[in-house]
């Protein structure tokens, strides 16, 4: 895949002519990716509101810090302030194109530092709706692509593209995503489990511009359609080009922070 | 705690404290109210059957200087029914910590932990361990000290100067846990001259390669865990502590492949006794969303030696440890982990059990058990324990 992509890039400006729906999904793919580069850092406040099929809610804070890596994925740093049992718990990943993420937990009471299987994307990321794979950050090559129609959703042109996760530990055979034809953000995915059964859908909302160029929604739904469990992330204080260095997402910043 | 530096740390950092508390921090922490239940009749009569006790751990925490300089205080203190030594309080961390582009000072009352295993902490050395809190020995007292962390390209190293040596407390007579002869503290004994006022020193190289996550030390100085002579106290035999000084090289190793994670902790120490050798390692495996449920099961098993044999100062010197770990992920977080480390000398096992459930928002339910069988006479750190069996409840609020 790696190999293939330099010789995809030069062949997108002829696509035009004769693109197989492969070639068109990850065209947009690379397209989707580009427009969301030069950001270097950002930060942001995270609270998850969980329910559950009763209608029973429960809520995490979290802060998150991020930075680019350049020829590889994002490096980020999760801070858990609630539930106050888990309140000082941080997660530091290295994600990585194809190859498993790196992640290591901090846990606050035993001041251990624990790296752990990353191999386990499909898990549920706090107990949400979310699983590891989903919050991540989402590199182009995690993928192979398939165009499949444009559709107006909810009065916007999107691309409706089909992708299939590379790694042998996802959770899902495919999924559907919505893409919109104006600037290329995803509006919404439909995730499909290992049987190909409709598993979830995650909508994004509230989409803010930073910076003239960075969209970020500030409203993720993620439904299961199988145990009527959901879950909402409310995104909030976006700050961008921070400063923050490849020593603010080490192991000794990891035990550090708060 | 009535050594000279500890002192001079501490009033330099109760400044700090006094200073940054009249500004904006935050405080943080838990209180738990805990039962434990014994079901065999303990030992000796001074002891019971069911302990009741209160504990509490605030943190408070400011950081200023873009977050470049922190200050934390965690004091702990725990009210026990009937054991005078678990009724105790300590200073868990008083600390003040200056981070920069390729250093770190962290200096005051700290915690700090080494290691990768899950039965057993044979690298782990920094901290004493507060032995009346568990017989698990995971809970620890705070060490003063001045950490320096060189932090570059090729890792992170760290210098050690532990200014002033913690005791291990022991549970008092009427706590269960406890030796036979109970063990009397205030007649511990030291090699060095300086006794607790003897500065340990300790350098440790780690850093993260890839799958791989390697830490490799040194420590000279006081050892933590002692050795025990027979003494006299009010006419009764006891057991008295002696800290013996120690030079000790440990490695840690974990290699993360997929769903494997592979461990090894090894050690090598001398000045107690012959030099000795000792290692824990082997694996966990985890099967993500078991039979399509939210539940991660992890498989642990371990190796644990110590080439001391039945000398050692700890009672895994040939034996092996299995583990169930469960993670429910869901919204309370349940989590059990269920073990059980057999001697393959003998027919010894120790069962344990750990589980944990949140309630509501910020109520914690913790129960552990523990189950001691076939301790054998000859196994002098099981052999006290062998009427010791348990369950616990724990009841956490956090705030």
């Amino acid at each position: 895949m790696k190999r293939l992509l330099p010789l995809l890039l030069i062949l997108v400006p002829l696509s035009s002519i004769a693109e197989t729906p492969e070639e068109k999904g990850l065209a947009i793919a690379i397209e989707a990716d580009r427009r969301d580069r030069g950001w270097h850092d950002q930060t942001t406040d995270l609270i998850m509101i969980l329910k559950n099929k009763h209608g029973q809610e429960s809520r995490r804070q979290i802060r998150t810090r991020a930075m680019e890596v350049e020829n590889d994925g994002d490096k980020s740093l999760t801070i858990f302030d609630e539930p106050r049992d888990v309140k000082g718990t941080a997660l530091l990943s290295f994600s990585h194109k194809v190859a498993n993420d790196d992640q290591w937990l901090y846990l606050p009471a035993l001041k251990r530092v624990k790296r752990i299987a990353s191999a386990n994307k499909s898990g549920a990321f706090m107990g949400s709706e979310f699983a590891y794979e989903d919050v991540s950050s989402q590199e182009v090559e995690k993928y192979t692509y398939k165009y499949l129609r444009d559709e107006s959703l909810d009065g916007q042109p999107t691309f409706v593209v089909e992708r299939y996760p590379v790694s042998k530990y996802s959770g899902y055979t495919r999924q559907v995503t919505w893409i919109d034809q104006a600037e290329y953000r995803v509006l919404k995915v439909d995730y499909y489990d290992r049987k190909n059964a409709a598993l979830k859908t995650l909508t994004f909302k509230r989409y803010q511009q930073y910076l003239d160029q960075y969209w970020r929604a500030h409203e993720m739904y993620m439904i299961n359609h199988q145990t009527g469990k959901s879950t909402l992330l409310q995104w909030s204080n976006f700050k961008f080009k921070t400063g923050l260095t490849s020593r603010d997402f080490d192991k000794n910043s990891l035990k550090r922070v708060r | 705690m009535n050594s000279v530096p500890i002192r001079r740390v501490l009033s330099a950092l109760w400044l700090c404290l006094i200073a940054t508390c009249a500004t904006a921090g935050e405080w943080s922490g838990f209180v738990a109210l805990e039962n434990r239940y014994f079901p065999e009749d303990a030992l000796s009569s001074a002891q019971h059957d069911n302990y009741l006790s209160i504990a509490a751990e605030p943190e408070y925490y400011r950081d200023w200087d873009d977050g470049r300089q922190s200050f934390t205080f965690v004091p702990f203190v725990r009210i026990d029914q009937y054991d005078d030594e678990r009724t105790h309080a300590d200073i868990r961390e008083l600390e003040w910590i200056k981070a920069a582009a390729e250093h770190e000072w962290r200096i005051g009352v700290r915690k700090v932990f080494w290691g990768v295993t899950e039965f057993q902490h044979l690298v782990d050395i920094i901290n004493q361990t507060d032995a009346v809190e568990n017989v698990d020995g995971e809970d620890k007292l705070g060490q003063p000290m001045i950490n320096f962390a060189l932090i570059k390209e090729w890792g992170t190293l760290d210098l050690f100067a532990l200014v002033g040596f913690r005791e291990r407390t022991f549970p008092g007579e009427e706590g269960r846990f406890r030796t036979t002869p109970p063990v009397d503290p205030d007649q511990s004994d030291f090699e060095s001259s300086a006794e607790k006022d003897h500065i340990d020193l300790a350098i440790r190289w780690s850093r993260a390669l890839g799958d791989w996550d390697i830490g490799v030390y040194h420590f000279s100085g006081t050892s933590r865990d002692p050795r025990f002579t027979i003494g006299i106290a009010d006419g009764a035999p006891v057991l008295v502590p002696f800290y013996d000084q120690i030079d000790q090289t440990g490695i840690d190793v974990q290699a993360t492949k997929g769903n494997w994670l592979w461990k090894l902790e090894a050690i090598r120490r001398s000045g107690q006794g012959d030099s000795f050798a000792a290692a824990t390692g082997g694996f966990e495996y985890t099967f993500v969303r078991v039979a399509e449920s939210d539940i991660d099961m992890g498989i642990l098993s371990e190796y644990l030696f110590d080439d001391r044999d039945e000398d050692a100062l700890t009672p895994f010197e040939d034996d092996l440890a299995l583990g169930v770990r469960l993670t429910f992920n869901d919204a309370q977080s349940t989590e059990l982990l269920f073990g059980v480390i057999a001697d393959l000398d003998d027919d010894a096992r120790v069962w344990g059990l750990e589980a944990s459930r949140r309630l509501q928002e910020s109520w914690k339910l913790s129960v552990e058990a523990r189950v001691f069988s076939d301790i054998p006479a000859e196994d002098f750190f099981l052999f006290g324990l062998r009427d010791d069996d348990f369950i616990q409840v724990q009841l956490a609020r956090f705030f």
